[in-house]
Parts: structure tokens; C-alpha cells; sequence
């Protein structure tokens, strides 16, 4: 059993709307068997964090396209995107494209 | 296991750039990114020395990393260019005044002078009073054609030589494929070009020098650079359609990153027929301003609101600018069909 794991999430650009307009959380992931990759992260956000318009945040089983995501500042293109396996303190951010310049 | 910088060869690299497939380090990027835009600049003669440069600035991501980096090339390659702000208070509360508070700060963090036009002064509706009148299904054409004009006067009441706005490569494509998509023939033709030669009185020359600039790495230069920026949607802003060709579009660049620029390389190679009727360009009879028409769409959308007949500037009513400008009453028919507003 993989312990739980804490994480800094953060959403701005706009994504932070669907997230009752905070864009700080601090959150602990729990203890599960496997490691807790990207892929999973997404899936407990939609499950237990996005209050509302889901389909403005995930498509299918990742972000929507146009949605940046940094995995402790880097982009996560540089670290696997949805493979990308989460440790204890990580600092995961997600911003918006989609809203106006 | 972290990416190295493949320009740098030694710093951590923090991003994948979706043009080039480079991973570069912040320092490497910030300069890639600042060159590129030297690039465009240099390229297409946007700027001569001396000439006094607005920026249409929102308070939004582009118009902030615009004003960043123009003033950090005017200053690193003495351009020799006098650079204001220039922003629009269309009167929406909740939203403009917010992100004008945005530009003020913008203001105080760049060192330059801000002027901000409102449409309550220029045309005596703000968008809130346009909204309860003509409700959420046209409101953003007026608040569209309005703007540009604004931006105009604005710069006209500055003595500016040129403005400039934050399109960027994502922005450009979109309305490719929205002119595409509404056969808007004129439009595409013109909608790629970077800038545009003064078209008469009382328009400015306009530039894009961010054209080629995907709006991803602007986002991640304003990151990155902790620029102070507001990004909130409009609250009155559907906009449906350019929504759908921009989720297209993301969708495209997830797929395949060169499918924006690809687009815009289209739209700059098509070439319309010989014989393709195109609309004239010629001057509003009443303000002066460019227009097709004998009224400008301005002046037209501002006699409906003034009217109390909202759907005036809606669709094709030309046939009916002879009797506004004569100051005609219309008949009850007409008026009957310019009144429904359809909720």
C-alpha cells in the first residue's frame, strides 16, 4: 500500500470559476494501492473537487484541450502528462486558455 | 526525471513549445519567445522611429504580455517608439471594471501613460444599458463594432500613429475558419494580415505583433513572468460561434501543435477569384467613419438603440439608411419587425 500523499493544487486563467472561484487547495490524495499517477489525480478531481461544468475541466480521461497543465513548474508535456507519477508535496497547476484576452 | 534545456544544454527545462517541439529552459524561453516577436516586428516594417503607439489593452493575458514585451524590445533594440495604453470601459459591471483596475495596475508596473475611452461618453449607452434593451442575443455585435470604433477615437484623441493589438496565432485562426464557415469572402481575405494600412479619416493603422504567437506560450511567458493579468469571462459574453471554432481548434492542436499555424498559412495563401464581388469601402455619411454603407454599422446600431428599435444594426437593413439619414420617420411594418426581440 502506497501511503497518502499531500499536494498543492492550483487553478487560475479562469479554470479556478469551476472550482467555487478559490485557486489554492491544498489536498491530501489517500492511500491506495498503486501510486497515484496524473491520470488518477484527474479522475479524484472531477470525483470530489469540481462544483461545476465538468465538461469545461476533463475530456475523456484527461484535461480539456487548452487547459495548461505545470507539474512543479514545468510543463506537463516535459513529464509524461497522464503517466506522470504524483509524489508527497508535489505542486500541480492548471490554467485556462479558454478566456478572454 | 527532469528535461534538460535543449538551447541551453544545463538548465532545467520547463516547457514543450507546441511551434517548434523545443523544450526549453525559462531563461531560453523568454528570450525565444521575445526574439520571435522582435522577428514579426522587424519583418513585416510594424513601427518606424518616432511614432507614438497605442496598445489596446484589456487587462487580459495578451494585451498584458503585449505591453510587456513592447516596451522590453523598445527599449533593448531602441526602436525609438512612444508607447501608451489604450483601453475601452464599455460599461459592464462586474467585468470591465474589474479588469480596468488590471490595466491601472499595468500602468503603474510599465511606466506608461493609460487613456481609457468609455462608451458612455462616446456614445452615451453603457453595455448594461444596451443589455437590458436589446437582452443577450445580439448584445455582442454592438458591443464589437463599437469597441473598434472606440479604439479609433481613443487613438485619434491621443495623436497616435498606430495601434496594436494582442491577437495572436490562436485568435487569427479561429477567425479564419469563422470566416470560413460564414463565407464572409472580405473578411478572410483580410483577416490574416498583420496590419493595416490607414483605410481614411479617422481610422488608425492597426498591428498584430503577436500573430504568430501561440496563446499557450503567452499564457506561460504571463506565468512565468508572475504578470499581473484578469481572466474572467464577460458575463454577457455567449459568443457560441467563435466558441465552437475554438474548441475545434484545441482540439486540432492536441492532436497535431501546427495545426493554428497551419491554418493561418492557409488563410494567407488563398486567393479569391477574379470576378468575386467584393463590398466597396467608402465613408459613413454621417460620422465619417469607414463603412460599405451610406451609414456606418455604428451609427446604425446607435439610431435602433436610439429608436427604441434594437434589431436596426441586426442583419441587412440597408435599404432603410436613406430614410435614417433623412431623418425619416419608418413605417409601422418596419418598425414592427426591427422591435421583436426574440429572448
Amino acid at each position: 500500500m502506497a501511503a497518502p500523499i499531500a499536494v498543492h493544487l492550483e487553478f487560475g486563467g479562469g479554470a479556478e470559476l469551476l472550482f467555487g472561484g478559490v485557486k489554492d487547495h491544498q489536498v491530501t490524495l489517500p492511500s491506495q494501492s498503486e501510486p497515484w499517477d496524473m491520470k488518477q489525480l484527474l479522475a479524484w478531481i472531477r470525483a470530489n473537487m469540481l462544483q461545476e461544468r465538468p465538461e469545461l475541466f476533463v475530456q475523456g480521461d484527461t484535461v480539456r484541450p487548452g487547459i495548461l497543465v505545470l507539474i512543479n513548474d514545468a510543463d506537463w508535456e516535459l513529464m509524461g502528462e497522464l503517466t506522470y507519477q504524483l509524489q508527497d508535496q508535489d505542486n500541480v497547476v492548471f490554467i485556462s486558455t479558454l478566456h478572454g484576452g | 526525471m527532469p528535461v534538460l534545456c535543449s538551447s541551453c544544454e544545463q538548465k532545467r527545462a520547463v516547457l514543450k513549445r507546441p511551434k517548434t517541439g523545443h523544450s526549453l529552459c525559462k531563461e531560453c524561453f523568454f528570450w525565444a519567445f521575445e526574439e520571435e516577436v522582435h522577428q514579426t516586428i522587424v519583418s513585416a516594417r510594424l513601427f518606424s522611429p518616432g511614432e507614438t503607439v497605442g496598445i489596446g489593452a484589456s487587462g487580459g493575458k495578451d494585451s498584458t504580455v503585449l505591453a510587456h514585451v513592447l516596451k522590453v524590445l523598445n527599449e533593448r533594440y531602441s526602436y525609438g517608439l512612444k508607447l501608451l495604453l489604450l483601453s475601452v470601459d464599455e460599461g459592464i459591471t462586474g467585468y470591465r471594471d474589474d479588469s480596468l483596475e488590471t490595466v491601472k495596475r499595468n500602468q503603474q508596473q510599465y511606466d506608461l501613460p493609460l487613456k481609457i475611452v468609455s462608451y458612455e461618453e462616446l456614445y452615451g449607452w453603457t453595455m448594461d444599458a444596451i443589455v437590458k434593451q436589446v437582452g443577450l442575443k445580439n448584445n455582442c455585435t454592438f458591443c464589437g463594432v463599437f469597441r473598434r470604433q472606440a479604439l479609433d477615437r481613443g487613438a485619434m484623441m491621443l495623436k497616435v500613429d498606430k495601434i496594436c493589438t494582442g491577437h495572436n496565432a490562436d485568435d487569427v485562426a479561429e477567425t479564419v475558419l469563422m470566416n470560413v464557415l460564414r463565407g464572409d469572402i472580405a473578411r478572410l481575405r483580410r483577416c490574416t494580415a498583420i496590419s493595416t494600412a490607414s483605410e481614411g479619416e479617422g481610422v488608425v493603422p492597426r498591428c498584430k505583433p503577436l500573430k504568430y504567437a501561440y496563446e499557450k506560450e503567452i499564457v506561460l511567458y504571463a506565468y512565468f513572468k508572475k504578470l499581473d493579468y484578469f481572466s474572467t469571462e464577460c458575463i454577457y459574453s455567449p459568443n457560441a460561434y467563435r466558441g465552437h471554432a475554438r474548441a475545434f481548434l484545441k482540439d486540432l492542436e492536441a492532436v497535431r501543435p501546427s495545426a493554428i499555424v497551419d491554418v493561418i498559412h492557409s488563410g494567407e495563401n488563398l486567393s479569391v477569384r477574379e470576378g468575386v464581388r467584393m463590398p466597396v469601402q467608402g465613408n459613413c455619411s454621417r460620422c465619417g467613419y469607414i463603412s460599405s454603407q451610406a451609414l456606418c454599422k455604428s451609427c446604425v446600431l446607435l439610431e435602433g438603440l436610439n429608436r427604441g428599435l434594437p434589431k436596426l444594426g441586426i442583419g441587412k437593413h440597408h435599404r432603410l439608411h436613406g430614410k435614417i439619414l433623412a431623418r425619416e420617420p419608418l413605417t409601422q411594418e418596419e418598425e414592427r419587425k426591427l422591435k421583436a426581440v426574440d429572448f
